[in-house]
Parts: C-alpha cells; structure tokens; sequence
C-alpha cells in the first residue's frame, strides 16, 4: 500500500503544488501539460458525472480506479482540489484529503499573509508538513509496494 | 430611514452538525476585548488618514474583502460543511454557523418579500461595538463595522456567489436594530483553464 503522488489545484486550474513519492512511469509530457491535462479531465469528470447521475447527486466524483492504481478526489466549495494517487489497497480517503485541506493547506497557506492563493505555493514549511503528514499515513509505505 | 415592513421569516429547521474543533484552535484563543479594541483603534486610525466617512467606508470594505476570501478556507475546513444548495440555506450557514464561529453571536435571518435574492441578518448583539457609545461628530455617515461587509461579501465570492452585502440599518446611527442585508447577484462561475496550442 502506498502514495504516488499528490496534486493541488485551485479554483481557475492553477497547479498550486505537486509532489511524488513513488512514481515508477512518467506521462512522457511536460509537467505544465500534465497539469492541464490533469485539471482538465477532472472539470470535465465532474460535470459529467453531475450530468449523467441516474440519481440526486450529493458528493459527486469521489474517484476512480484502474487495475494498477487508484485516484482520490476532493473539492472544497470554494473550489480546492486535492487529489491524490495510491495503489489499489487503499479504500476511501476522503477524511484523509480533508485533512490536507484543512490542518496543512488552510494552517500553512490560508493564514500565511505571504503566501498567496493564485501562485504555485512556494513556503518550505508547508512542503515540510504536507511531505510529514503523507509519510506518515497508515496507508504509506517507504517501500514501493 | 423608514423601517421596510415587506418581511419573512425563515423557519425551517436545518440539522447543523456542530463545527470541530481544529487541532490549532486552542492555540488561538485570544481575549475578546483585545479584539474588540484592536477593531476599534483599526477604525480610529482610518479615520485619521481620510477625511470623508465614503473612503473610510471603502477601505474597511476592502479590508473585510481581503479577510474573507481567507477566512472563507478556514470556515470551510473547520466546519467541514457540504455546499449549499440555495441562497437562503447559504445565509443561514453564515448566520448561525459562521457568525457563531468567529464572533459568538448569532443573527437572526429574514428574507425580502420583493425580491428572492435579498436576506437580511439582524444583530442583535455585535461584540465589534461593545466599547462604542456613539459616531464622533462629524463622522454621521461612517459604517463602524464596514469589516463584516467585506467579509461576507469576499467569503461569498471564493464560493461563486457574487452578492452585496451592506448595512441597513445600524443602531450607532440613530435606528432601531444593526441589520445587514446581503443581496446574491448572478453566480460566478468556475473557470476552466485554457489550454495553450
């Protein structure tokens, strides 16, 4: 079980932060494209998912899965996403991307009166903390699994 | 100013979960009347750069704008609420859940007969003017809490909702009763970005 890697983006598509821990393939494109093209896909996950709902929907697109790894996702309402790719053992952690928002990106960022919030996020404690609390999730493991 | 008898209430009954406690709150406790104070020394010292009430005004507005967009993130990870799904479910968040968040007081929600996009919040009680007994000569027309104005208004605009939010009526200039009305204007929407060729 482990993490691969973890995106930010804000309201307007800006990637505000990216990291890995254990990517063994790259999308053999720039990363400025691999960002659109990730934020891209997930605008477009969500409306459709929204639109095509047989029910009343209430969270929307929580993630999806393929038969090598799984991809988490989590929006705020003001437009927040964090999203996350694990391996397959790790089942539904949306409490865990809330956390991200609310204790390292609201405490380390939103308060931060120097950081601001349509830039890529450039404060070394918040990478610090974000890297901490990944490294120790239950679900991450130094190895690659 | 006459007082506009078109109201309602709005009684529905809404299951607000309580907000949790975040891991840092304790280390925010802070005493209410250096608040309170600090506030006022803000406003006192804008009243020394600018002459007239409006620029006075504009730049607690602007103020408050620049606090909410950053205080909407922390309200929203605290309370971990779900979205709203109308206008006035949205001003009852702000009313009871917000303003009990960040000011202990809780204000009660009326909505317009005329239009359906216009709430009012009634103050009974604002902390922000605890120390305040009246307007200083010469300042009839100074919106003391101006602040609250640009919170909400910035608050409301990180979750695409475009409204103008402004004081009805305010006891520290002769009426009744502190009340806020908060008008939602079109929403704003999501921008995708745009991909370059």
């Amino acid at each position: 079980m482990t993490v691969h890697n973890l995106y930010l983006f804000d309201r307007n598509g800006i990637c505000l932060h990216y990291s890995e821990w254990h990517r063994k393939k790259q999308a053999g494109i720039s990363k400025e494209e691999e960002f659109k093209l990730m934020y891209g896909m997930l605008f477009s996950m969500r409306s459709f998912v929204g639109k095509m709902s047989p029910v009343d929907m209430k969270d929307g697109f929580l993630a999806f899965q393929t038969s090598k790894y799984k991809l988490h996702y989590y929006e705020t309402p003001s437009g927040l996403k964090v999203v996350m790719n694990t391996d397959l053992g790790v089942g539904n952690i949306r409490d865990v991307l809330h956390q991200i928002y609310s204790n390292i990106y609201v405490e380390f960022v939103v308060k931060n009166p120097l950081c601001s919030l349509s830039e890529p996020i450039q404060s070394e404690l918040f990478h610090a903390k974000l890297d901490g609390f990944i490294r120790g999730l239950p679900f991450f493991s130094a190895r690659a699994g | 100013m006459s007082r506009p008898t078109n109201r309602r209430q709005d009684n529905h009954k809404i299951d607000w979960h309580l907000p949790s406690i975040s891991s840092s709150a304790s280390a925010h406790h802070m005493s209410r009347e250096l608040f309170v104070l600090t506030y006022g020394a803000l406003v006192a010292q804008l009243c020394k750069d600018y002459e007239k009430d409006e620029d006075v005004n504009k730049y607690l507005d602007r103020m408050g704008y620049d606090i909410g967009i950053r205080l909407v993130e922390d309200f929203l990870a605290r309370s971990a609420v779900r979205k709203c799904r109308s206008y006035s479910e949205t001003v009852d968040m702000i009313a009871q859940v917000a303003f009990k968040m960040y000011l202990g007081v809780t204000p009660s929600v009326s909505c317009s007969n005329t239009t359906e996009n216009e709430f009012f919040l009634m103050l009974d009680k604002n902390p922000l003017v605890d120390f305040v007994e009246e307007l200083p000569a010469g300042r009839c027309s100074l919106c003391y809490c101006n602040l609250l104005c640009g919170v909400i208004r910035g608050a409301l605009e990180m979750v695409h909702l475009a409204a103008e939010v402004t004081f009805v009526q305010d006891r520290l200039k002769g009426d009744d009763v502190t009340e806020i009305g908060i008008t939602f204007l079109k929403k704003l929407e999501d921008k995708k970005h745009k991909r370059k060729k």
